[in-house]
């Protein structure tokens, strides 16, 4: 059972309710905690995992042997991101641009292209209690975290309860984060860029075919915007988590909100929600 | 000597293009005769290295100069290692900026005027982002080993 946690824009609370539920669901039974907001993970700020191991991620970059190459553009033809420009007497490659699909490798008459690796980011593995944590990490000027997402992902195990904290964003990364849920928390706030951001993520949802439901962060009892927008849409509203000087406290200095008897109630509510929603026992 | 001016129509009374990589089209114009030839940007809509590909296109015309508004860096690498020279800045029309580059008004640029609109827009990479070079492969390096099974 994959829960996953987004919002269609950063600092809306995703990792917030994220990582709240991961403690609640790890008191149950072991659960695997996934942070696979690359770009700028920062749960383990609140899960204090104790680090494994970690392991590189690498993504292949296209080399050219030009003592071979005849430069016919074949290649340049048939990338479809414009990673390679042939000229009459070099080959540039564009590495930040590949997501090596290897086509140039592929086309190449003269099989003058070969594939050097090339490091792009990290999986962190760790644990805290009874929550497996994985974390991804993208290096820095890296253009895409997709395939880091990717590894970071290949660690769920059959039948095994996972909790999702994705980035930011309704992009490929989003995508690749929510693919294969059986459930996608859309966090909130009632603002009306929050309310087009979760426009957006609703719809990546549909397109994906995941069930999807609403939480309203930082919620001032006037969520009007967020409530009517809901109801227009069909989707359901799991929870809030209030607009507070304690949760705001709580969070700078990286404590949980379920470790607080008055705030525990509303992340335990959302919790056993998503529970009834999609059997996650 | 032949130069390519980005332009938002197809003849020498059209805008210059301030775009390059995403440019609407180019003229590849003689500059003893004035003759032109029109030739549609296939990449304005590129999801990704419009630039790349807008350059590797001109290059392959054979021209000596790109005249344009502003400039990337890939796009800039490209013109570059193919030894064109990149006039930037240019405004009105494609005719107004041929005569301004004949008279020597405007300035060759030794390097991008902007940055990479990497990609895709936001989402993907997000505006604004990079900074980043051409990258060259094998400059007189040996060949990389083959790895068994490909890349994948
Ligand atoms: S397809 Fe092969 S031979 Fe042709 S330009 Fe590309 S690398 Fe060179
Ligand atoms: S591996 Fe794919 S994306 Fe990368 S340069 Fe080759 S064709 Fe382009």
């Amino acid at each position: 059972m994959v829960i996953s946690v987004g919002s269609g824009k950063g600092g809306t609370g995703k990792t917030t309710l994220a990582v709240n539920l991961a403690h609640l669901a790890s008191i149950e039974d072991e659960i695997f905690f996934l942070d696979c907001d690359a770009e700028d993970p920062d749960s383990h700020f609140y899960l204090k995992p104790e680090w494994e191991s970690e392991t590189d991620v690498e993504t292949p970059i296209p080399r050219i042997d030009k003592e071979r190459c005849d430069y016919c553009g074949k290649c340049s033809e048939i990338c479809p991101r414009n990673a390679l420009a042939v000229l009459r007497d070099d080959v540039l490659v564009f590495p930040e641009l590949c997501y090596g699909c290897g086509g140039c490798a592929l086309s190449c008459p003269m099989r003058c292209v070969t594939f050097e690796s090339k490091k792009i980011g990290s999986v962190k593995q760790g644990r805290s209690g009874s929550i497996r944590f994985y974390q991804g990490l993208l290096e820095v000027g890296e253009p895409s975290p997709v395939r880091v997402i990717k590894n970071v992902k290949e660690n769920i195990q059959e039948n095994s309860r996972v909790i999702i904290d994705c980035p930011p964003g309704t992009g490929c990364a989003l995508v690749e984060s929510v693919r294969g849920s059986d459930y996608c928390l859309l966090v909130t706030e009632p603002s009306p860029f929050r309310k087009h951001d979760l426009e957006l993520a609703h719809q990546v949802c549909v397109k994906l075919e995941i069930p999807h439901g609403v939480v309203t962060n930082r919620s001032n009892g006037h969520d009007e915007i967020i409530d009517d927008f809901c109801s227009a849409s069909s989707l359901e509203i799991l929870g809030r988590i209030p607009f507070s000087r304690e949760v705001a406290q709580r969070i700078s200095r990286g404590e949980l909100l379920v470790d607080d008897e008055h705030l525990k109630r509303h992340t335990e509510h959302i919790f056993r929600t998503v529970q009834r929603r999609c059997s996650f026992n | 000597m032949k130069v390519a001016i980005s332009v938002q129509g197809n003849d020498l009374s059209s805008p210059v293009d301030p775009r390059f990589g995403r440019a609407q089209g180019f003229l590849i114009v003689d500059t003893e005769t004035d003759d032109f030839e029109y030739v549609p940007n296939p990449n304005v809509s590129a999801a990704s290295g419009a630039g790349i590909a807008a350059a590797q296109m001109i290059a392959n015309k054979g021209v000596s100069a790109v005249i344009t508004g502003q400039i990337g860096p890939n796009a800039f690498g490209v013109l570059d290692a193919s030894g064109i020279r990149v006039y930037t800045g240019a405004a009105g029309s494609a005719a107004e900026a041929l005569e301004a580059y004949k008279a020597g008004k405007l300035s060759a640029t030794g390097s991008a005027t902007t940055t990479p609109q990497l990609g895709v827009g936001p989402g993907w990479y997000g505006p604004g982002r990079g900074g980043f070079g051409p990258g060259r492969c094998c400059r007189g390096g040996p060949p990389g080993p083959r790895r068994g099974g490909g890349p994948w």
